[in-house]
């Protein structure tokens, strides 16, 4: 293609608990596409999510995974987002007493210090994040309460996808962002998200359905099973899979 | 005057039974001989120059301490104290302090950069010989702030000074209240305190008078080094409301490792006061080694119709901490509050809660604690709610949360419930929790390291109690609480 991707996953071998999930994954990512991982469950499909993001007891055990041309590997949790990658929760997680403003606020300036800029003050982060409710078409009440604390399933997903607006990620991976949504707080997601497609900014959408492909277009679609990409293609191969479903590749493996 | 002989007579008995002992010593010296006995008493109060009852209270105090076994009850281990081998008086200027900020630890100096502290101030917070007098003037441009202050107050006639002075310039009050809300003979801790106190606040709240601003150990003039055994008095008169702060973010390094305090508050008819605290001794090493033993006596008494005691503290230093705010509700309607945050780290232990007397009718209490426990250290919240039988219509509420950082800690609960009033109600609620991986990963993978991580989800689980202080003392309070959890994460 001629650009430098995003994202390059080589080969990449992963256990949980001593048990392999993970099977030689292999898969590039440019910047500005949008890729959709399908998969049954069981698949490795959130298992990928966590690995590129660094969570504890998500064990590489050989093959690489470079962003922006570097191996990301050794870095912590915040060293990968400080650098733009950001993970959309399938299960986004409650802080009770911390507000949604403090959260993003803290964030922020934790990103903001790692890349060595300026951080925001107060009324200037204010401002800021007054301004992407506004984009993304949220309530103002929603910043003032506690994360996720009595957030509704659509709530919950529209407040990673302010955050994300928020953090402006490079790569954003979007785990089962449809579950536990209705259709119009499905649509409302989308929209968020699809507002946040830009050509530098990659995404990868992890899902079971294709329901979700109908409101993000993906570029690109890949059938995940046994820990490893079996097939890949247009968008058109989500349609494929809905109609045949998975029994096929998960028998081949 | 026979006073004046009184205490040449005292003087004269302290330097020649000490010449007795053994002791080289006279009125001139500055620091008493190590150890405990009535000439110590003596001679403390001869050299604050106490009237003749208040020596008398002291002896009393003191034979009264020499009966009194040591309590044992609190979930805190320690070897015994040896009584006898410390000093009960230290002149300020004669403790032995670091020549510059090189002797003092660097694990302190570290502490006091994270908060932001200014180096003059810190050379004064870690006792930096000759650092008091300029530093004050430096950096809180104290005595104009305090001068100010001072008008302000005397302008409503408010009294604020040092305990010493006031039972010099207000012996009335002093003899009138003191002891009358934690009585000499209380506990062992305060019983010491009683006998062998050097220094502490008093305030007066003429009737009908709302203090026109909050009223601050830090401010106070003659603050420096109210030593080991504090002593704080105040009352406010019908009708009147006081806000006092005591204490100070930074972490305080003292030679002294028992600190035996008492306060007192007294609130008449329709007063209000509201007493906020933030501890932050030095806790010792990661080992728990030098670290303060903090054995204070706290208690207030709402004795006048529709008053209103506040206790709200921030304990996060100590290596023991063995503390019980509690209210006296004796008139009918009064209200007492008790809002705890104790944060404990490494080996440090603490026993602390509150003690909610319902003697009034429809009195009420509110008990919101809040305890962290991390490292290896280990955390007690042991309170008394107690409904007397005249307490018709009273109500409690308790709710008592412990977080657990790490699975090497401990958090204990140790409610005790008393109601002999059959329309009295009291409504207990407990939890206790872990921070979870999910949310330590959560906030890690939008940027926190893992430190702000737990220091932002402490500050949310404590954020009922933070919001009960005052502005400038929270925003302090929430930076504290991240530094207190340090270390307490792989």
């Amino acid at each position: 293609m001629g650009q430098t991707p995003m994202l390059e996953i080589k080969d990449l071998h992963a256990t949980v608990d001593g048990k392999a999930i993970l099977n030689g994954l292999t898969l590039t990512i440019n910047p500005g596409e949008v890729h959709a991982i399908m998969g049954p469950n069981g698949s490795g499909k959130s298992t990928l999510s966590y690995v590129l993001t660094g969570r504890e007891g998500y064990d590489v055990t050989s093959g690489e995974v470079l962003y922006e041309c570097e191996s990301i590997l050794g870095l912590e949790p915040e060293e990968r987002a400080a650098k733009g990658i950001f993970l959309a929760f399938q299960y986004p997680v409650e802080i009770p007493g911390v507000t949604n403003t403090t959260f993003l606020k803290e964030a922020m300036n934790a990103v903001l210090k790692h890349r060595g800029e300026d951080t925001m003050d107060a009324m200037e982060f204010m401002k800021f994040l007054r301004a992407k409710t506004k984009e993304l078409g949220i309530a103002e009440d929603m910043i003032k309460r506690s994360v996720n604390v009595g957030f509704s399933g659509g709530e919950k997903k529209r407040n990673e996808v302010l955050q994300m607006a928020v953090l402006e990620p490079k790569l954003a991976i979007l785990d089962e962002t449809d579950s536990g949504l209705d259709i119009d707080a499905l649509k409302t997601v989308s929209n968020g998200v699809n507002a946040l497609r830009s050509p530098e900014r990659s995404m990868l959408v992890i899902t079971h359905y294709q329901r979700l492909l109908d409101y993000i277009v993906p570029d690109y679609v890949h059938v995940l099973a046994n820990g490893s990409i079996k097939q890949s293609g247009g968008k058109e191969l989500a349609l494929e899979l809905e109609k045949n479903g998975y029994a096929s590749f998960t028998e081949a493996a | 005057m026979a006073a004046t002989a009184q205490t040449e007579q005292q003087v004269r008995d302290v330097t020649e039974q000490k010449y007795k002992y053994g002791f080289v010593t006279d009125i001139e010296m500055e620091t008493a001989p190590k150890g405990l006995n009535e000439d110590i008493v003596r001679f403390i109060s001869a050299k604050k120059e106490d009237p003749e009852w208040l020596l008398e209270w002291r002896l009393k105090a003191f034979r009264h301490w020499l009966t009194m076994p040591e309590p044992e009850w609190a979930k805190v281990a320690f070897p015994p104290i040896n009584y006898q081998d410390a000093h009960y008086y230290a002149s300020p200027k004669n403790k032995e302090k670091p020549k510059s900020l090189d002797e003092v630890d660097p694990e302190l100096l570290k502490t006091y950069e994270k908060l932001g502290i200014p180096l003059k101030e810190q050379e004064v917070l870690a006792g930096v010989e000759g650092a008091a007098t300029v530093a004050v003037d430096a950096v809180f441009d104290s005595v104009s702030v305090a001068t100010t202050f001072k008008k302000k107050l005397q302008e409503v006639g408010v009294i604020f000074c040092s305990i010493s002075e006031a039972i010099k310039e207000h012996p009335d009050l002093v003899k009138q209240y003191m002891g009358s809300v934690v009585p000499y003979t209380d506990n062992k801790h305060a019983t010491l305190n009683s006998a062998v106190f050097t220094d502490g606040s008093f305030v007066y709240i003429p009737p009908g008078v709302r203090c026109p601003m909050e009223l601050s150990t830090y401010f106070r003039i003659n603050a420096e080094n109210t030593g080991q055994f504090e002593r704080t008095l105040i009352i406010a008169d019908k009708g009147s409301y006081v806000s006092y702060l005591e204490g100070c973010t930074a972490p305080m390094r003292d030679e002294n490792q028992l600190h035996a305090a008492v306060v007192e508050l007294i609130a008449l008819d329709d007063a209000e006061i509201k007493y906020s605290t933030v501890q932050n001794w030095y806790p010792g090493d990661e080992n728990g080694v030098g670290g303060i033993y903090n054995f204070v006596t706290k208690r207030g008494a709402c004795r006048g119709v529709n008053s209103k005691i506040s206790w709200t503290q921030v304990e996060t230093g100590s290596a023991i901490t063995w503390k019980y705010p509690s209210c006296i509700l004796q008139g009918d309607n009064s209200v007492g509050e008790f809002y705890s945050i104790a944060i404990t780290n490494n080996l440090q232990q603490a026993d602390t809660g509150t003690k909610m007397i319902h003697i009034g009718k429809n009195t009420r209490s509110k008990i919101i604690s809040k305890g962290i426990s991390a490292g290896r250290s280990n955390q007690t919240y042991r309170g008394l709610v107690k409904m007397t039988p005249r307490a018709s219509g009273s109500r409690n509420f308790t709710q008592c949360d412990s977080l657990l950082v790490g699975d090497q800690c401990g958090a204990h609960t140790v409610p005790y419930i008393e109601s002999k009033n059959a329309s009295a109600v009291v409504e207990h609620e407990a939890t206790t929790s872990k921070i979870s991986d999910d949310q330590l990963f959560y906030l890690r993978q939008r940027g926190l390291s893992a430190e702000d991580a737990i220091a932002l989800v402490v500050n949310g689980f404590c954020r009922e109690v933070l919001q009960q202080l005052p502005m400038e003392f929270a925003v302090e309070a929430q930076k504290l609480v991240g530094i207190s959890l340090e270390g307490s994460v792989g």
